[in-house]
């Protein structure tokens, strides 16, 4: 398992080097999104209109940030369960999109798109959302400012810390609950 | 007869949404520190390490510990000698939530189910009403995450299933819930009751210590049981490995009908965010 420093927009060459285990420390600018914001994405798609971010590279966060206190760019900034955008993620791949950064299992179409289009899926801490805001040095919101927190947002972040659950080669970092050690099997 | 002025609801409330959004319970973080130092993987180890500085940060900063500083549950004990001046009860809990996330910059969470539109100021806050003897008014708070509520579940068991019923459903369902509702856990168990009540059980079980005791030394040695059983699942901190996948399981029952053997499985997240005034 290996520790990388690396910058989104994220490379192809990047995202398909990293394997399920591996530390990424991500610099540059991401895109925040959530629920509502995916299901606004795939209605401009779906209306050929423009998208509010370059997909080219993107690094897709899920989170729904608190609100900023007075001298920060954002509130606490942890990850949200990752399989309700499972639906939405592999069309954004398949446009492009290199990463998305979330907590929890994906599916298997998720899995499949990472392989087919050279994608990676970081996991970040869940409940650690003051100490993941400290890494975020500057946040905009660029497109649906209605749905207040689940607006997107442009994050210039810096030494973002992240686990690669689920690489380009298919591997999977989760554990697979020991069921027949408590006689479920 | 006591009176109380429901100002003093509103500011009670209010001041508890706050600080139990920035301060985790000290019992919590004790049982972070005995959990880890029990873990030999290096990654479920790195997760409590994380976890711990979060809570210095955020007692630092004035940040919540999550982002998702939950739908507000509450539990009420209201001495039925006692009188509440100026607003109804419930208007007053709603204020303190309005104010306190207000005050606090705690993010909104309550939405329409349908239209998905978010109410704005984080109400109407889910409570459940207890009128008790006495003349004081006891408040528990509870900032309930969307992500470990959804791992939840209730299920009508046949009688003939039994213990070894229960305790399937519960291991099943952590298992299934797996990495997603940012184990380590907690499990609120309600047994008995009717298909309402028993998660009421569940949740309300959820507000009691870490590490404490159940007074039933049969419902204590069953908490036990299921706690060791949950973590030979091996899940771990977020789901990367290791000997603690569940904090501790919280079981409440109530006798329930002839015919029926309800079950509430109500999971918490580590950020255990919870807390009680009497006023």
């Amino acid at each position: 398992m290996a520790e990388y420093r690396m910058n989104a927009p994220l490379s192809d060459a990047d995202a398909e080097k990293l394997r399920c285990g591996d530390v990424v420390f991500l610099s540059g600018v991401i895109y925040t999104a959530r629920d509502a914001a995916h299901k606004r994405l795939m209605d401009l798609l779906d209306q050929n209109m423009e998208l509010p971010f370059d997909l080219k590279g993107a690094v897709i966060y899920y989170v729904g940030p608190s609100p900023a206190p007075e001298g920060r760019p954002i509130g606490s900034a942890g990850p949200t369960t990752s399989y309700r955008m499972d639906s939405y993620a592999p069309r954004l791949h398949g446009l492009g999109v290199k990463a998305s950064i979330g907590k929890g299992r994906r599916n298997a179409e998720v899995i499949n798109a990472l392989k087919k289009f050279g994608g990676v899926y970081f996991g970040a801490t869940g409940g650690a959302g003051a100490l993941l805001s400290m890494r975020i040095a500057e946040a905009r919101v660029i497109a649906f400012e209605d749905l207040g927190t689940e607006a997107i947002r442009e994050l210039k972040v810096s030494e973002f810390p992240l686990l690669v659950i689920n690489d380009s080669q298919g591997g999977d970092l989760y554990v697979t609950p020991d069921r027949k050690a408590v006689g479920l099997e | 007869m006591r009176t109380l002025d429901s100002d003093v609801i509103v500011d009670a409330v209010a001041g508890m949404c706050i600080h139990a959004n920035r301060y985790l319970p000290e019992d919590v973080q004790r049982c972070f520190a005995q959990c880890s130092s029990k873990e030999s993987v290096p990654a479920a180890r790195e997760i409590f390490r994380q976890l711990t500085e979060n809570c210095t940060l955020a007692a630092r900063t004035g940040l919540p510990l999550c982002q998702d500083t939950g739908l507000a549950c509450f539990f009420v004990e209201l001495g039925q000698d006692l009188h509440i001046m100026g607003r109804n009860i419930r208007e007053a809990i709603n204020d303190g939530v309005r104010k306190g996330y207000d005050e606090g910059r705690l993010r909104k969470s309550a939405c329409d189910p349908f239209t998905r539109a978010n109410t704005g100021d984080n109400t109407p806050s889910v409570i459940h009403f207890d009128i008790v003897p006495g003349d004081t008014l006891r408040i528990s708070f509870m900032a309930k995450g969307g992500g470990s509520e959804n791992m939840s579940r209730v299920t009508m068991l046949a009688p003939a299933e039994g213990w070894e019923g229960i305790r399937k459903f519960v291991l099943q369902r952590v298992a299934e819930a797996g990495p997603n509702p940012c184990p380590p856990i907690v499990v609120g168990i309600g047994i008995g009751g009717t298909f309402d009540y028993a998660p009421v059980l569940a949740k309300k079980a959820l507000l009691r210590k870490l590490g404490d005791r159940n007074p039933d030394p049969g419902l204590d040695a069953r908490e036990k049981e299921l706690l060791a059983d949950i973590n030979k699942l091996g899940i771990g901190p977020m789901g990367l490995g290791g000997l603690t996948t569940a904090l501790d399981v919280k079981m409440a029952v109530s006798p329930c009908h002839i015919a029926s053997l309800p079950l509430a499985v109500n999971i918490q997240c580590h950020s255990a965010r919870h807390e009680e005034v009497e006023l």
